[in-house]
């Protein structure tokens, strides 16, 4: 099998292919590094507390992959549970929490409604006043938030694919398609053709046009999105901490920075290009709940391009294309998913089943009118 | 610096000052009547390379402007009051 992508979906995919389905006959194509997509660009923050029930049980399952991914592949990802504080600042985000901690605990996810108190309680650094525009209203906090190492998770499910016998090639790009009638029959690289039994394409942003060699149109528009780390601050910020109001969200790293990401570039894009503009209206937003970040400096700003799906829900699985399978749609919102996402694909490949925790994600969703609409949940991160 | 349009009334302005509109089309390979609705509805070209766009500058002259832009470097190639 053929997979075209080394960011941590494809990676994940042939890990799990080879320790759960023993199949190890693979190939991981990537056209850059390992970790050169998104998979090495966001900003690590792993949670399960969404909107709709097939997510918050799809998510979780990751969580939980993850929460043993160390134990698991023997490789240190930095994993470290920190909770995530999701703050309310008018009633209509009040009453989206709400319904989120109901939601969560319905479907095994802890998320706690929380008052402006307790919202302090957990994260001292908080302005409730929220600089007199944006006062907290309440939240919710969902204990198993995490953060860990991205690189580090595309390495350790690279070796771990390795080790077994996958075979992860850099510095090669799939530059077309095999096909025999309808049925895609393998890929053509720069370094020469591959035939496959399958083909999975986890290639990020750049999934329409893998997607188009196999006649296959997506509901893709890739946006690019931006993030910065300040300079050191004491290591004393615990929380993951998100308002969805105001479009912000941030962590502290190992190393003490503050990472802060928002929102998509509004047009669709393929540019790495970072701007004045995002770092000026972002870090007002985040200055208005959290004014003791005016005394650090912004030390690094860069930018990912995201596979944004309409619903914000990810696609995942069969393309109508014998041969061809995709995993997509996951925006600015698919690091967390990367364990759960591929252990599910594996089990699809492998088997030719479409598994229960990933059959609602389909591509054919669309057609079937049966879109995942969660954006208040997947939004920014 | 992040992506500046060239207004063809007010000069260079952000981005920010502006409305994205896409311009679909569903391919004509595509014969089947619901078919077609579903691509209308939710498929996007999404191309790398050079795409034609409409935006309309709400900060502004509030006028919408037909553009052509690469989308691997957001390099704008043209801009025109004209239709596509
Ligand atoms: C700034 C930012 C912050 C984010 N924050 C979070 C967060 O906090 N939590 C979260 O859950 N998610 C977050 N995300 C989203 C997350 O990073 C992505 O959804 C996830 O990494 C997608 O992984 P992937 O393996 O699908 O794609 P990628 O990691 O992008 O990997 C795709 C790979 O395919 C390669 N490729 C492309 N075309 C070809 C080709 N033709 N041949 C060979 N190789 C090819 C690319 O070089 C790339 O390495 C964030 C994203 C960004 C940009
Ligand atoms: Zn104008």
């Amino acid at each position: 099998m053929v997979i075209v992508g080394g960011g941590g979906h494809g990676l994940a995919t042939a890990y799990y292919l080879a320790t759960r389905h023993g199949i190890t006959n693979v190939a991981v194509l990537e056209r850059k590094y390992i970790g050169a997509g998104n998979s090495g660009r966001n900003t690590t923050i792993i949670r399960s507390n969404y909107g709709i029930p097939e997510a918050v049980r799809f998510y979780q399952r990751s969580l939980e992959l993850y929460q043993s991914l160390e134990a698991e592949t023997e490789r240190w990802v930095m994993h470290k549970q920190k909770g995530l504080l999701n703050l309310a600042v008018s009633e209509a985000s009040l009453r989206t929490e709400r319904a989120r901690a109901a939601v969560n605990a319905a479907f095994g996810a802890r998320t706690d409604f929380v008052t402006p108190k307790e919202c302090k309680e957990i994260c001292p650094q908080l302005d409730l006043t929220g600089g007199g525009v944006w006062p907290v209203l309440g939240g919710s906090y969902h204990h198993e938030g995490a953060t860990a190492r991205h690189d580090r998770v595309v390495w350790a499910f690279a070796e771990g694919a390795m080790r077994r016998g996958v075979h992860v090639h850099q510095k090669v790009a799939v530059t077309g398609l095999m096909k025999e009638g309808d049925k895609v029959t393998g890929v053509e690289t720069t370094a020469g053709p591959i035939s496959a039994k399958a083909v999975v394409g986890a290639v990020g942003g750049h999934v329409t046009t893998l997607a188009a060699l196999a006649g296959v149109r997506l509901p893709i528009r890739t946006h690019p999105l931006q993030a910065f780390v300040t300079n050191h601050y004491e290591l004393a910020f615990n929380v993951i901490a998100a308002s969805p109001p105001l479009l912000f969200y941030m962590s502290q790293t190992a190393r003490g920075e503050m990472l802060i990401g928002a929102e998509i570039d509004r047009q669709p894009s393929y540019s790495y290009r970072s701007g004045y503009h995002f770092l000026q209206n972002c870090s007002q937003r985040a200055l208005t709940l959290f004014p003791f970040m005016r005394n650090l400096r912004v030390l690094r700003q860069w930018t990912g391009v995201c596979d944004m799906s309409p619903d914000y829900s990810p696609i995942m699985g069969l393309t109508g294309v014998e041969g061809f399978y995709v995993t997509t749609g996951w925006g600015t919102w698919g690091f967390k998913a990367i364990p759960a996402g591929g252990e599910q694909m594996a089990e699809l490949v492998a088997t030719g089943k479409v598994p229960e925790l990933i059959a609602p994600f389909a591509l054919d969703r669309f057609a079937k009118d049966r879109t995942m609409a969660d954006r208040g949940s997947a939004g920014t991160h | 610096m992040s992506l500046h349009i060239p207004c063809p009334n007010c000069g260079s302005r952000p981005v920010e000052e502006f409305l994205y509109g896409e311009i679909s089309t569903v391919p004509d390979s595509i014969t089947d009547a619901d078919a077609r609705d579903v691509d209308r509805a939710f498929m996007h070209n999404n191309p790398e390379g050079a795409q034609i766009e409409r935006w309309f500058h709400v900060f502004g002259c509030r006028r919408w402007l037909t553009m052509r832009r690469d989308t691997r470097t957001d390099e704008v190639i043209g801009t025109s009051w004209r239709g596509y």
